[in-house]
């Protein structure tokens, strides 16, 4: 990754964060800081919602919603 | 994409964040990012400017300022993280996760939030903690920059 010369890794890969989880965090941060009426425009671009489906024998399992909002 | 046979007098930018496009195919005369140094020791004051017929590059962006000189019109963004893609053609497409208008921006709870974050780095136990709060740190001190610069 790095050439002989470089620094290592960065803080946050060695303290086992990946660049995704890096950068949404960033992100979040910079929305907290944000005035009003800014910020509430911001508020759902946080949540997620997904369902994950383990297959077992050819067949899917019950599918695991994980997700922001409370309803379904 | 092909590389023209003299430089264009523009540069075309598109900056696009997950939820919009905020500028798209725009042509302007300059364009200052604050690229992430590979040398964590060197985290402040580092600025790139990108003018028509620059190399192409490719740049991770750290937290900080990103400028878009349209002749005399200066527009500030803060990005929270992303990348700059400088083309042979000079289009440059950029890509940020989170990126604000430096007006957007709350001073006071920036300030605030440094302080919070400097708390929990010294209260941080887990390396997973101890880069949390850094991240925030960064984070804050480049908001407070980007605020006063």
């Amino acid at each position: 990754m790095a050439s002989a010369t470089a620094a290592a890794v960065p803080f946050w890969r060695a303290a086992g964060m990946t660049y995704i989880t890096y950068s949404n965090i960033c992100a979040s941060i910079v929305r907290s800081c944000l005035k009003e009426p800014y910020k509430s425009e911001t508020a759902g671009r946080e949540k997620i919602h997904f369902a994950v489906t383990k297959w077992a024998n050819g067949k899917p399992e019950k599918p695991d919603i994980r997700s922001d909002s409370s309803a379904d | 994409p092909p590389t023209p046979s003299s430089i264009p007098s523009k540069l075309t930018i598109n900056f696009v964040l997950p939820y919009q496009s905020e500028i798209s195919n725009k042509e302007v005369c300059a364009l200052r990012p604050s690229p992430a140094d590979l040398s964590e020791s060197r985290l402040e004051f580092w600025q790139m400017g990108v003018l028509p017929g620059h190399v192409a590059t490719i740049a991770e962006l750290k937290p900080g300022l990103l400028s878009v000189h349209e002749g005399s019109e200066v527009t500030k963004y803060f990005v929270s993280s992303g990348f700059a893609f400088v083309h042979a053609n000079s289009i440059t497409d950029i890509v940020a996760v989170e990126a604000v208008p430096v007006d957007h921006i709350d001073p006071s709870l920036v300030q605030k939030g440094l302080a919070d974050f400097t708390q929990k780095l010294n209260s941080a136990t887990t390396d997973f903690e101890k880069a949390e709060a850094q991240i925030g740190i960064d984070v804050h001190s480049a908001l407070n920059a980007a605020l006063s610069g």
